[in-house]
């Protein structure tokens, strides 16, 4: 298999993962709080925390609003995020990137 | 460990924004270098793969979690300045769009999850991989331990910025060790996911690994043949 190739097949098999891992696997995380959480209850500051101002965001906390099913809400936000995610920081790595010396050389 | 709005007060956050703002616009200049056009769809794809990971957390003892930061997952895939621009994007996409981390805390995520992790990380993991053996074991070694000391180190660094702007009026050694405890079980499954990862991606492209060059260089200098025939795997 071509290098090329197997470059595509790494890219493809990774959204894949990402998309089941935001997608389904995200279903079986963890509730309790997390670290900071944690150590700001036991450190007693935790009431300080205030709703963010996206909290109105119909994506907040990882649900999509109108979403009956909690699994099928927490499954397409994460969907949405990682497809979010994927065109912005792949759209900002395409316009950053430089062409490489070997492109470069064979076009010349 | 996404800071919430509320925790550090004005002056800290717009300060932390700063230091954000800056080390974005220096990581904009210093990820043209390591972009290219093979390496440039993996960022994307890295900035997604974290963002994906982050939604797991994993339980790590009794009533708590974490999850992964990512911080140097990202910097050993695709370079430490690339990786500072793809954890920005994955926390302004958690600040806006899911409420994850607060708005006034953005700068003060980004400056913890990626420019602290990241430097620190990037750091550790470049003094290991110089003195460890060059091949695929000693680069998993240097990441997992620079992924484990990332994670205690940024909320160490939370605790020193909560010394100086918190708006509780708690002793900072309370902070800092209630903050550096349980984040140093979280590093341990940061260091798993991480080794996990790297070394998924270094079975199939080595090649696309930015912190395996030196391992690419050693192969070539050891005059392997540079294509595997198919099926030879």
């Amino acid at each position: 298999m071509s290098t090329a190739r197997r470059g595509r097949n790494l890219w493809v098999v990774g959204l894949a993962v990402a998309l089941v891992v935001a997608g389904v696997v995200s279903w079986y995380a963890s509730a309790a709080p997390d670290g900071l959480e944690w150590a700001a209850e036991q450190a007693g500051f935790l009431d300080t925390a205030e709703d963010s101002a996206a909290a109105a965001s119909p994506l907040a906390d990882y649900g999509v609003s109108g979403v009956g099913s909690e699994r099928l809400s927490g499954g397409l936000a994460g969907v949405v995020g990682v497809l979010v995610t994927l065109l912005l920081a792949g759209g900002l790595a395409l316009l950053l990137r430089h062409r490489s010396r070997d492109a470069a050389t064979a076009e010349d | 460990m996404h800071v919430p709005d509320g925790f550090l007060d004005a002056p800290t956050s717009v300060a932390t924004a700063a230091v954000a703002a800056g080390g974005v616009a220096l990581a904009l200049r210093g990820a043209r270098r390591e972009l290219d056009e093979r390496t440039a769809p993996l960022a994307g794809l890295t900035a997604a793969f974290v963002f994906a990971v982050q939604m797991v957390n994993f339980p790590v003892g009794a009533g708590t979690s974490g999850h992964l930061m990512g911080g140097v997952l990202a910097a050993v895939l695709v370079g430490p300045w690339t990786a500072v621009l793809c954890m920005t994007v994955v926390l302004v996409v958690q600040a806006l769009l899911f409420a994850d981390g607060g708005l006034t805390a953005l700068g003060t995520n980004v400056t913890l999850l990626g420019l602290v992790a990241i430097a620190v990380g990037w750091a550790v993991f470049r003094l290991l991989a110089a003195v460890l053996p060059t091949t695929r074991g000693g680069v998993l070694a240097a990441a997992g331990t620079a992924a484990f000391v990332s994670v205690p180190v940024a909320a160490l660094a939370f605790a020193g910025l909560f010394a100086v702007g918190g708006v509780a009026d708690v002793a900072v050694g309370t902070v800092a060790a209630a903050m550096g405890g349980v984040h140093v079980l979280i590093g341990l499954g940061e260091a798993a996911i991480t080794v996990a990862v790297v070394g998924a991606v270094l079975a199939v492209r080595p090649d696309l690994v930015h912190g395996a060059r030196a391992l690419r260089r050693a192969t070539l200098l050891a005059e392997r043949p540079t294509s595997v025939p198919a099926g030879a795997r």
